[in-house]
């Protein structure tokens, strides 16, 4: 009796823990609304204002590491279900090289911006917001890499296999969110360009 | 059937729940609801005091602009130099009274602590969905306090571009000393505070959705929940866009950026910057900044639902219309905050689009407003001090909302934007109802969370000073409002105008010090009550609610057996041909046969059929 209560307390903390992020997500994403908005009232305030340039290509990379990472994550997340521990371990590593690949090449975005002139520093301020766009992001993806280390060393520990997989699904579900809020960041970009 | 009930028995209980706990881990990193309700709350009312001091400096700058108190000079050294309050301090005195009521008084204080108090008591929870981000969330909301505080001890004094910061005074650091380090203190205190609220907010969140006992549907919540439910919600859209407009800013003060900053020249320098928006701030700063007064007044009002029906030994009058006003002051709070913006050279068409939502409020506003007098209205009232401070929101609530209807008005508002109106207004309706509302809560769920009562008599002076305090404080500004004395100004003897108006300024000002030594009652009465008050016992007011329950002692997991299930909604008072004047929740209705009303069964035919039955044989 006692064992089968504590396992639905359980299953219960999991769900309303599964649910916090969730509703981290919608506060991140509020974040990002509010600076879209900013973005949309600034620009629209002079024939001055605006991107004035095209997006560097090196933000195609960008876009093609994460959609690549979001798969493997998912394979992850599969291969998680299945409790096949090499298989997870190797789609996490992959991700976590995705994710490193995908900020190294936002940085080097930032070298081709400024090798134009559009730096952060500016009287033209739309151009600045490119650069707290991308850098609002990439804190987050700081923050989704750490979380995706945890879930890997959740798997190469000897924590609970419930657990450890617990950590892949959350994991799983904010890497995916980061995917799309990198997409709607460039897309709407490109829309401004 | 019991596949959603948690159940502790007793046994395990004690194995588990009732390990040595040392001093730190009970009093300090205490992951306990009822603990973390606390810290918050007795962080909240020194927070409050303190505020309250600073407003009391301020007032007597107002009163008597042109006289010394030597004594100032002595607590305040050279911010009071000849016993003189300085200009400088003086804005940074207004700046941080409006901060920490709003922010950490009304909203940490107010929300922190009954959000953690009620809502797993009154849901049935054993404690938050996730123990450890409330302990965050309390620990991140201190150290906003302390940062905050500390900004009093640096030597260019702490932030004083009022408590909304708009650009450029935060953002160019020379324009005042307020705007140098203590602006930047001011930034990472409100960093960790929104923090905090997040980190509570989707907690509160997630504890109401998932974690409800058996039987405890949606409708069944008591208008505290809703009311904390929907405050919660509003934070977690709102707040997010604080960071954004404040991650902006920091740029704009620390990197050179120019998103707030456009043509300007402080002391005779001319500023780099160049095609920023002032206004820019305003829009970001709003649309937190108006659904926050929602955030601060919402849970007050949810107290005083519960508290009012339970005193009148009534049931709520209008339970669905009160949850649905609440949610459509939600909804409506995010498409009002023009309304702060109306002379800054807005848009004709946009300034009544914000007008109209804004009056739309009303509505709700005005339902929630009849629907307290009709609970009231011929209702078997039990003057309590909790209850006496309930009315007293009403009133304030009624006083202060009028005088919103006025300054909606796009046009009136071109006269009274930025005057004493502004603040008699959001005093009135914000200020006074939310503090009386929480202070309605803390009297009321006293006994819950201390295990002791407070002392009546204390706690009428109490009202009684604060209530007329309050009024004869903020009513007189309204005529100052209109004769448009503006609001921040620092010596009322430098524009001829204004100078009629310093004897009532000295009334205000010794309302404003005899409401505060009122205060002493509170703190007193708080303080010794804590030890030496009467015991309580396990419903004091004979109320319906689940926290009610729960024994008078405080145990981890809140129920010593199985939680309680939830029969019926939590205002069964007075209900005709019941044997006592309160059915509490956990009541099932086959045991109440002789109280049972049609529409009790929601449609179940096999139980309205088992009343009828009952019904015709006891006839």
């Amino acid at each position: 009796m006692v064992g089968n209560t504590e396992n639905t307390d359980l299953t219960r903390a999991k769900k309303a823990q599964k649910f916090n992020l969730w509703l981290g997500l919608i506060g991140m994403f509020m974040m990002f609304a509010a600076l879209s908005s900013g973005y949309i009232v600034y620009t629209a305030s002079g024939i001055d204002k605006g991107l004035k340039t095209t997006l560097p290509n090196t933000f195609i990379l960008s876009t093609l590491a994460i959609v690549v990472s979001s798969i493997t994550i998912q394979l992850a997340f599969n291969a998680a279900k299945k409790k096949d521990k090499p298989k997870q371990k190797l789609f996490l590593l992959i991700t976590m090289v995705l994710g490193i690949v995908f900020f190294a090449s936002q940085i080097h975005s930032w070298n081709v911006l400024s090798e134009r002139g559009i730096f952060f520093v500016s009287n033209n301020a739309s151009q600045s917001f490119l650069y707290i766009f991308t850098g609002m992001h990439l804190a987050h993806i700081i923050a989704g890499l750490i979380v995706l280390a945890r879930a890997y060393f959740g798997v190469s520990s000897d924590i609970p296999a419930e657990k450890s997989y617990f950590r892949i699904e959350l994991a799983n579900i904010f890497w995916h969110f980061l995917d799309i809020l990198w997409i709607y960041i460039y897309v709407f970009l490109l829309l401004n360009q | 059937m019991s596949s959603t009930v948690i159940s502790h028995d007793a046994a395990h209980h004690d194995s588990h729940g009732h390990h040595q706990e040392s001093f730190l881990s009970k009093y300090i990193f205490s992951m306990d609801h009822k603990m973390i309700a606390k810290q918050f709350l007795i962080t909240g009312i020194i927070m409050a005091v303190f505020a309250m001091v600073l407003s009391i400096l301020f007032r007597i700058q107002l009163a008597w602009p042109d006289k010394e108190f030597p004594l100032l000079e002595v607590f305040l050294g050279k911010w009071a130099e000849g016993g003189r309050i300085k200009p400088d301090f003086f804005l940074s005195l207004v700046t941080i009274h409006g901060t920490i009521m709003v922010f950490f008084v009304l909203t940490a204080g107010l929300s922190g602590t009954f959000s953690n108090l009620l809502i797993p008591y009154q849901i049935g929870a054993r404690d938050m969905a996730s123990p450890l981000m409330n302990m965050l969330s309390y620990w991140s909301f201190l150290i906003a306090c302390i940062v905050m505080v500390a900004s009093f001890f640096i030597e260019s004094g702490p932030a004083s571009a009022g408590w909304t910061i708009y650009p450029p005074l935060s953002a160019v650091p020379t324009s005042i000393s307020g705007s140098g380090l203590g602006q930047t203190l001011w930034l990472v205190s409100m960093t960790f505070f929104i923090v905090s609220q997040v980190m509570g907010g989707v907690n509160y969140i997630s504890t109401i959705l998932n974690m409800r006992t058996e039987g405890m549907d949606l409708w069944k919540m008591p208008l505290t929940i809703w009311a904390l439910f929907l405050t919660a919600i509003v934070g977690l859209l709102s707040f997010p866009v604080l960071v954004s407009a404040v991650v902006l800013l920091i740029f704009d003060r620390s990197f050179g950026t120019s998103f707030y900053l456009s043509d300007l020249v402080v002391q005779g320098q001319i500023l780099p910057n160049e095609g920023g928006s002032p206004i820019l701030f305003q829009h970001l700063f709003w649309f937190l900044g108006h659904p926050e007064v929602y955030i601060v007044v919402m849970p007050a009002l949810g107290l005083t639902s519960e508290v009012i029906s339970t005193n009148s030994r009534k049931p709520i009058f209008g339970y669905h219309a009160m949850v649905y006003s609440l949610i459509g002051i939600t909804v409506l709070s995010f498409i009002v905050w023009g309304h702060h913006m109306f002379v800054t050279g807005m848009n004709p068409f946009l300034g009544g689009v914000f007008m109209i939502t804004t009056l739309i409020i009303a509505v709700p506003s005005a339902v929630k407003g009849f629907n307290y007098l009709a609970t009231l209205w011929r209702g078997n009232i039990r003057f309590t001090p909790a209850m006496m401070f309930a009315i007293g929101l009403v009133s304030f609530f009624i006083s202060g909302g009028l005088t919103g209807l006025f300054l909606g008005n796009a046009t009136l508002d071109i006269n009274l934007h930025d005057t004493y109106f502004v603040v008699a207004h959001f005093h009135l309706v914000m200020g006074s109802a939310s503090i009386f509302g929480m202070l309605c809560g803390v009297y009321h769920w006293y006994p819950k969370m201390f295990g002791r009562m407070m002392n009546a008599k204390l706690g009428y002076l109490h009202f009684w000073l604060t209530f007329l305090g309050a009024y004869l404080v903020f009513f007189p500004m309204h005529f100052m409002g209109i004769d448009g004395v503006p609001r921040r100004y620092y010596a009322f003897t430098e524009f001829p105008f204004m100078e009629k108006w310093v004897s009532v300024n000295v009334l205000v000002t010794w309302a404003a010090i005899v409401a505060g030594l009122g205060q002493l009652a509170f703190i007193y009465n708080f303080f010794s009550s804590i030890w030496f008050g009467k015991k309580a016992t396990q419903n004091p007011w004979n109320s319906n609610t689940l926290e009610w329950t729960t024994p008078v002692e405080h145990i981890h997991g809140n129920w010593p057996g199985e939680i309680p299930a939830v029969h019926r909604w939590p205002y069964d008072y007075s209900k005709p041909g019941a044997e006592q004047d309160f059915i509490p929740q956990t009541v099932p209705f086959s045991e109440t046969m002789s109280s049972n009303m049609p529409h009790d069964f929601e449609g179940n035919e096999e139980a309205e059929r088992i009343q009828e039955e009952w019904n015709a044989k006891n006839k």
